[in-house]
């Protein structure tokens, strides 16, 4: 029994693990998936937004029978003022069939998704830590763990332990993280009755409606965002770290204090709150990412720092991590060769797909909301709200007058047309570069 | 040796609400696990599966999903689970549960071997009556020793057991023959982890599992609903008990300190604990 060699062992039971798992079981390979929670998705959170493309590629149709909440049809975008709020947004009936993206709630969905790994062959094992990864010479050889005759070993480890991945930090390929390269993410489900939110949102059936905010976030880098499921409201706030450090807000004060401006209130009175979360968010961009593969090791989604973190794309860079190194995996079993060279599959996936190029795309942008001030996440969409204010005020002025007024507010918010003007440049390159 | 443990699932009470509108439990989103009382049954019976090879077969009743717990069971080294399960069993009151547990204990007797010990919990979480131990037991015509805090001794050369009863007045030494049905208390032991071998096999494992086809003399009136004369009229939730409560405000903790005694002097409390 404790001398089984399984083919992989996948340490994490979220939507990277599960991927992998899912794909190399399918192939018909021995694979072992370890999750310290007591089921999956127990330790997970996420804002909430599942996309279509990259889970349908590795189950096709998984909408017929995956716990999801509802068919986003809408996005908004709110710029925040201190009592105000300028909305931008989009929605299209096109956006239902095919459906773009669904709310969900990562607790019900990770466990649905490792049950399909589980079905597919994969032996699913909870509340088993993984403390360890056992070597021989400059190999991994499988994994140790906190139960007893804890050891297992396999051709292959995959790590997919997630944000503060212990087994990376054992490869010397994650390091403890900076407070400027990972945000925090709090996050809180709040019950309300279907019908209050269908009204509230303007919903149709299984329609959904994603808003995102900036501004008013306690002089913090960050987003807000507020996520209508079936009969919940996801509602959240991500800000770097180094800000909570700097401004000593505590995460709860901080989402609390958002949930009293009177936009949001408004969206949000009546409902129960429910669950609270908190979880870290890598946000260490393109240059972060590590080496995904060596000698008897792959390493994916958050674990690898593979977060899109212009876009909330942290579940589906993971699931296709995930998918990837399957991939590979399956290939050097093929062959029969697990070394670094063998697996390099795995990287060279990675490389040519949509997960590097964009990362690649927006490399510079994490350097660049270290750089600016971070007041002017406050100080922008502030002045924006006046100029829209002074706009649609009847009081005498001149529309000239008032056009003046706002270009001269918004140049002061950014702290001078030369810092505006320098703003816009780097911001441009950040994003094209 | 043979030996059976029953075992139930049931809801988290840890994390149980009551509907305020219905006055039911929302079983909704409540975490299902062994009723711990069992586990500590499941513990003992291990123990005699270390020390004398004992064979443990564990027993359940309830819905496919109960699978789950008895995987459980299997991890912490059970060597096989029996899962009775058929949808005339549902709604069984005590009386129809262990009319069910009962025959399901004999034909486990009947395929496996003889049972020489069932364990039970002491009672459930989620039912709180403690009557199926004493009801499989009766039926079963074995002997019964409840609330069980100790095992000392397990004989398989002269068939007995002897045990210390925890009762209200004293703890009470019983020897008697096997078979017998023990239910269990907790101080019994500590259940264990389960080994990664033992987590890996259960994860392997499926239960056998026997519907109401697979007993060839059963008999359908005492089963299910209709088996079950208890008749629930009413559930309520108790009226949390009102406490007059105040709050001492000071300049300082020695100020507060002072006061409060003062008050506590000033009540009834000290002349009724007689000092």
């Amino acid at each position: 029994m404790a001398t089984e060699r399984f083919d992989a062992i996948i340490v994490g039971g979220g939507p990277a693990g599960s991927a992998a798992a899912y794909t190399m079981a399918k192939a018909g390979l021995n694979v072992v998936l370890i999750e310290r929670g007591e089921f999956p998705g127990a330790k997970n959170i996420f804002g909430g937004v599942l996309y279509r493309k990259q889970l349908e590629d590795i189950i096709p149709e998984f909408w017929k029978e995956a716990p999801l909440e509802r068919r986003v049809v809408e996005q908004r975008m709110w710029l925040m003022g201190k009592d105000s709020v300028v909305t931008m947004g989009h929605r299209n009936e096109a956006f239902k069939e095919p459906a773009n993206a669904w709310t969900g709630l990562r607790v019900k969905f990770d466990q649905w998704f490792a049950s399909k790994a589980e079905q597919a062959g994969s032996l699913n094992i909870y509340e088993t830590v993984v403390t360890d990864l056992l070597r021989e010479g400059d190999r991994v050889v499988g994994v140790r763990t906190d139960r007893e005759e804890g050891d297992l070993y396999a051709n292959v480890v995959v790590v997919a332990d997630g944000v503060n991945s212990l087994l990376g930090k054992q490869l010397g390929v994650h390091h403890e993280w900076q407070p400027d390269q990972v945000s925090l993410a709090v996050k809180e489900v709040i019950a309300m009755p279907k019908e209050k939110i269908m009204d509230r949102f303007n919903l149709e059936g299984d329609e959904g409606v994603t808003t995102e905010f900036i501004g008013q976030l306690g002089g913090m880098a960050g987003l807000g965002f507020m996520y209508t499921n079936q009969e919940t409201i996801s509602f959240g706030v991500g800000v770097m770290v180094s800000d909570l450090k700097r401004t000593k807000i505590r995460p709860y004060d901080l989402i609390e204090n958002v949930k009293q401006h009177p936009m949001i209130r408004k969206m949000l009175q009546g409902g129960e709150s429910k669950e609270y979360a908190a979880h870290l968010i890598p946000e260490g961009g393109f240059h972060a990412i590590p080496p995904l593969s060596g000698n008897g090791w792959v390493i994916c989604g958050d674990a690898a720092q593979l977060v899109n973190f212009v876009h909330r794309e942290g579940t589906n860079l993971a699931m296709t991590s995930g998918k990837y190194a399957a991939d590979a995996i399956i290939e050097a079993h093929a062959k029969g060769d697990f070394s670094k060279d063998g697996l390099a599959g795995y990287d060279r996936r990675v490389r040519e797909s949509f997960i590097h190029k964009d990362l690649k795309k927006y490399q510079g942008l994490h350097g660049l909301l270290n750089d600016i001030d971070p007041k002017l996440f406050d100080r922008l969409p502030a002045a924006l709200n006046d100029a829209a204010y002074q706009m649609l005020l009847i009081d005498g002025l001149s529309k000239a007058e008032k056009q003046k007024a706002a270009i001269r507010g918004l140049r002061e918010a950014a702290g001078g047309t030369a810092n505006l003007v320098k703003l816009g440049i780097k911001g441009w390159r950040a994003i094209n570069g | 040796m043979h030996i059976v443990v029953c075992v139930k699932q049931v809801p988290d009470s840890r994390e149980i609400r009551i509907d305020p509108n219905t006055n039911t439990l929302v079983r909704q989103g409540v975490p299902a696990i062994v009723n711990y009382y069992d586990l500590h049954g499941l513990e003992e019976a291990l123990r005699f599966k270390d020390e004398m090879g004992a064979e443990v077969t564990v027993v359940s009743m309830g819905p496919p999903s109960a699978d789950k717990a008895l995987k459980q069971c299997i991890s912490m080294g059970a060597d096989r689970a029996v899962l009775v399960s058929d949808r005339a069993f549902a709604g069984a009151d005590t009386l129809a549960t262990s009319y069910v547990v009962g025959i399901t204990v004999q034909k486990v007797a009947e395929e496996f071997g003889p049972v020489d010990v069932v364990f039970c919990g002491k009672q459930t979480l989620d039912g709180d009556t403690g009557q199926v131990g004493p009801g499989v037991a009766c039926r079963l015509d074995y002997e019964q020793l409840t609330y069980v805090e100790k095992v000392v001794e397990l004989s398989d050369k002269d068939k007995s057991i002897t045990v210390h009863r925890h009762l209200e007045d004293g703890i009470e030494v019983v020897k008697t023959k096997l078979p017998v049905v023990v239910t269990v208390l907790t101080e019994l032991n500590k259940p264990r982890r389960a080994s990664l071998p033992g987590v890996i096999n259960a994860s392997r494992y499926k239960p056998i599992v026997w519907s109401t086809n697979d007993f060839s003399d059963i008999d359908r009136s005492k089963i299910g609903l209709k088996g079950s004369p208890t008749i629930v009229s009413k559930t309520w939730v108790p009226e949390p008990r009102k406490i007059d409560t105040k709050i001492l405000e000071g300049d300082n903790a020695t100020v507060v300190a002072s006061e409060l005694i003062e008050q506590l002097w000033s009540t009834e409390l000290p002349t009724r604990l007689g000092w």
